[in-house]
């Protein structure tokens, strides 16, 4: 028997009385869905994707995708996602791959945890008539400041504080590399970041020069494969960052197909056009928290003491490798969390390793407290930060900052189809044809990212006036404004979260 | 376990004086100035904070303990006797009265650390006061250490500001600073150690508001090595104020640029040396801004001083008479003493008071 016994996931339907045939679908298809053929359009559904390209731009409506009926027999063991990935695995032999962040239903802990609201004893502050602060500062503090006065009477400061960078809404672009998307993408992150006076973290891909310009909203990665890495890179930005793990593949390295480097690829990867870019799993000059202590301050060395961020998976041990990372000399812990993003991953290692990012950001913040030095380091949290109210929670759990990395991309049109690592994005985003990457005009799509995030900074600030509290450092850590709902007490702990309906002086009677 | 500490939420009336001379007066005039603003108080907590008043113990920390039953106080002086020199102890004097039913039991200790305990990895007598009465508040059950520093002390429980001057006899002590509180709790905690003003070392601060930061405040302090026992957003600014002025040093006119600190936006605007001082002072110590409606009264043995938060939701009134300062809740605090003070200010939003102490 040859072929397949897969059935295709979804159904493409063409109203044949709107359809005018203008085959504009066999076109804007990036998966070659649609031919032509006796008059009539015709789908073939197995290659379709749902990435809804064709659907948004049918002059007609006439298309219409559906998931495909097919009903198997119920059984909640042998789910039809088991099912199929057996049936491709039995005929591939091979390791599935994926795109996109962990699609599984885990149960997601910011949607059980809620914000306070001021009622009566203490007043809520209209944001609309106060101002609400939300600047952000990332990097490293001391301990202490010293002022000090001199003969003429000014005061001065006498500490010398390092290198922090400034941000206007504690909102970033998590790091996505160039080859995974495209440079229109890039460019419209970078034109965002540097509107909205936040910052962009390169991912392993480096940065193409064109892009240079923006460099002052720039930390550049320097991860495994050193790809694209050199002084002039290192120093084009306002930090760098040492990749040492992506929450979509922790413990694993980044796998960017030779179909996605083409020239301009090759260039700034340095490497040549059409080979696979392998990087390792480790970085394979850190086999220790001392090798990385020598890269944090050879990175800095080499760029006269900019910040340096190290990137990590969540992993079960995060608060202890974030502890050791932040004792090595680090000035950001970037976080990123089990549901985090990706151009591409194993299915397995996507959808099994890692933990929630929530927990991650309460067990560093808490571990950093414990031992002393929580001003030593900011905390970045990433890993599907999908609306403002997730970002106020997981500031209120203790990170500074949030990177958002796929709520950036939807904003340009990414549908979440998974199919990143294919190269054939219909929108342009996770690709490198040509004619593919044209379609995302990067005005456009820097003009919808800043929409985007001036609309949750403007529902932060609502947050924050409704808990009464006009700067954003007032909500960072401050978990007393968090309730959990429906959480059980073990996590709740783990959290430092009291569940709803402890007030604020209820467990009085109980103790003193 | 999780960290369940809890805090009770209150409005209050808030009353101060303070002679710049050292000139002292008995507890009569912050007695009737507090009872002037029974509005604000609805008798469940009430508390005043007395300065110069042991002149001839002056150089011993002055321990007032708030005792549940004899072994809490047993418990406490065997603790007390292990790590301190106690140069004279007494029970606080009181007095009967009608409105005041079941208080607990409350004694004074002169003490001063023993030395073979000092300095412990460069801890300061101070420091080391300051864990052994966190130690006592948290691990000594039925014992509360109502204030702890030299030369000064705190007489608090729940009532009237009127019934707690009665019953510790507040006429009785002479002072040069004065400090009273009336409470509005909204929960009723039924806890003498509750009341106002909230202490560590010769810091005493009354506080008229919610913290609405103090989730983080609190947790901030941890970290320096403060715990927060008593159930009220109150005792972060004592603690507060501990860290900056004593620890850090931060110069007392940069301390509002930490707890109450400026906008950005004007921040911006300032001169370089000052624009990096408080930018500075942001950056370093945002977790030690103290957000929501509160206005503050502290006192120490160097002075006075008021607070009012960034955009002032509470009330503060101040009034300069002679050598004397006033800050109060309200104008009719001040008036009641001073009934023809002509300097009266409204503090702006963020702005410290200051009353400083001669040096005798
Ligand atoms: S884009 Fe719409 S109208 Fe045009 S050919 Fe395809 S289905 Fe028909
Ligand atoms: S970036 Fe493109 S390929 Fe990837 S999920 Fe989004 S729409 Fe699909």
């Amino acid at each position: 028997m040859n072929g397949t016994v897969l059935q295709p996931e979804f159904l493409v339907r063409i109203d044949e009385d709107r359809c005018d045939q203008c085959k504009r679908c066999l076109e804007y298809c990036g998966f070659g869905t649609f031919s032509f053929a006796n008059d009539k359009i015709l789908p073939n559904h197995s290659k379709c994707v749902a990435c809804h390209r064709c659907v948004t731009f049918c002059p007609e409506l006439a298309i219409t995708v559906v998931e495909n009926p097919l009903s198997f027999r119920n059984h909640a063991n042998w789910t039809p996602r088991h099912i199929r990935d057996v049936f491709k695995q039995s005929e591939t032999g091979g390791m599935l791959l994926t795109g996109m962040g962990n699609d599984l239903p885990y149960r997601i802990l910011f949607d059980h945890l809620v914000l306070d609201a001021c009622q009566v004893t203490n007043p809520s502050i209209d944001p609309l008539r106060e101002p609400m602060e939300l600047r952000t500062y990332l990097g490293r503090k001391p301990d202490v400041l010293e002022i000090k006065r001199n003969e003429q009477g000014t005061d001065l400061l006498k500490t010398n504080i390092e290198k922090n960078i400034k941000i206007e809404l504690p909102i970033v672009f998590a790091p996505m590399s160039y080859g995974s998307i495209s440079f229109n993408t890039m460019k419209a992150i970078c034109m965002s970041a540097a509107k909205l006076n936040t910052l962009m973290y390169t991912g392993e891909g480096g940065l193409p020069r064109d892009l240079y310009p923006y460099g002052d909203h720039i930390i550049l990665q320097c991860a495994s494969g050193r790809f694209g890495v050199s002084p002039e890179y290192l120093n084009v930005g306002i930090g760098t960052q040492i990749k040492i793990g992506q929450g979509a593949k922790p413990g694993i390295g980044g796998h960017l197909p030779g179909e996605k480097i083409p020239e301009n690829i090759s260039q700034t990867r340095m490497i040549p056009v059409g080979t696979d870019a392998l990087s390792p799993a480790p970085q394979h000059d850190i086999y220790s928290i001392e090798d990385l202590r020598m890269l944090i301050y050879a990175l800095k060395e080499a760029t006269g003491y900019k910040p340096v961020c190290v990137k990590i998976a969540a992993v079960h041990n995060v608060a202890a490798i974030a502890s050791g990372i932040v004792r090595a000399g680090a000035d950001l812990v970037y976080l990123d969390g089990f549901r985090g993003g990706t151009g591409a991953a194993p299915n397995i290692v996507r959808d099994h390793v890692g933990i929630p990012i929530e927990v991650a950001i309460a067990v560093v913040d808490e571990r950093l407290r414990e031992e002393g030095i929580r001003n030593k380091a900011s905390i970045v949290a990433a890993g599907s930060i999908r609306c403002a109210a997730d970002v106020c929670k997981a500031i209120a759990l203790g990170a500074d900052a949030c990177a958002i990395g796929t709520a950036a991309l939807i904003a340009l049109g990414c549908h979440v189809c998974q199919k990143c690592y294919t190269g054939n994005c219909s929108w342009g985003i996770a690709t490198q044809k040509p004619e593919l990457v044209g379609r995302l005009d990067p005005e456009w799509g820097a003009e919808r990212i800043c929409n985007l995030l001036e609309a949750w900074a403007t529902e932060i600030k609502e947050v924050l006036g409704a808990l009464g509290i006009n700067a954003v450092e007032s909500l960072r850590g401050n978990k007393e404004r968090l309730r959990g709902i429906g959480l059980d007490r073990t996590i709740l702990e783990v959290l430092g979260v009291k569940p709803a309906g402890i007030g604020m002086g209820d467990y009085y009677e109980n103790r003193g | 376990m999780m960290d369940l500490d809890e805090r009770n939420v209150s409005g209050c009336g808030l009353s101060s004086m303070m002679n710049k001379k050292r000139v002292k007066v008995d507890g009569q005039a912050i007695t009737k100035s507090m009872r002037n603003l029974r509005e604000r108080g609805n008798g469940l907590g009430a508390g005043f904070a007395a300065y110069g008043i042991y002149p001839d113990r002056k150089d011993y920390f002055a321990l007032h303990l708030m005792y549940d039953s004899k072994d809490a106080k047993k418990n406490t002086e065997d603790y007390i006797n292990d790590y301190f020199h106690i140069s004279s102890k007494e029970p606080i004097p009181t007095r009967k009265t009608e409105s005041i039913i079941d208080p607990p039991v409350f004694w004074r200790y002169f003490v001063l650390p023993q030395e073979k305990f000092l300095p412990t990895d460069g801890d300061s007598e101070e420091d080391f006061v300051i864990k052994k009465v966190m130690h006592i508040n948290t691990g000594i059950e039925g014992a509360f250490v109502v204030s702890s520093g030299k030369d000064m002390g705190v007489f608090k429980g729940i009532g009237y500001p009127e019934d707690i001057s009665e019953f510790f006899k507040i006429e009785e002590y002479k002072a040069h600073t004065w400090i009273g509180h009336s409470r509005f709790p909204t929960n009723t905690p039924g806890w003498w150690g509750g009341a106002h003003p909230f202490t560590i070392l010769d810091w005493a601060v009354v506080h008229n508001g919610e913290i609405s930061s103090y989730g983080i405040n609190k947790r901030y302090l941890k970290m320096h090595g403060y715990n927060c026992t008593m159930q009220t957003d109150s005792e972060v600014v004592a603690y507060l104020f501990d860290l900056l002025i004593r620890r850090h040093r931060i110069p007392l006119e940069y301390v509002s640029d930490v707890l109450a600190s400026p906008f950005w936006k004007n921040i911006d605007l300032e001169e370089e040396d000052q624009r990096q001082i408080r930018t500075a002072l942001r950056m370093v110590y945002g977790s030690a801004l103290v957000n929501g409606p509160f206005a503050v009264i502290i006192g120490h043995n160097g002075g006075l001083m008021g607070l009012s938060d960034r955009v002032k939701l509470r009330p503060m009134v101040a009034a300069r008479d002679g050598d004397w300062l006033y800050i109060s809740s309200e104008e009719a605090g001040i008036r009641e003493i001073s009934p023809s003070v002509q300097n009266v200010w409204h503090p702006r939003a963020g702005e410290l008071v200051v009353g400083e102490l001669e040096e005798n």
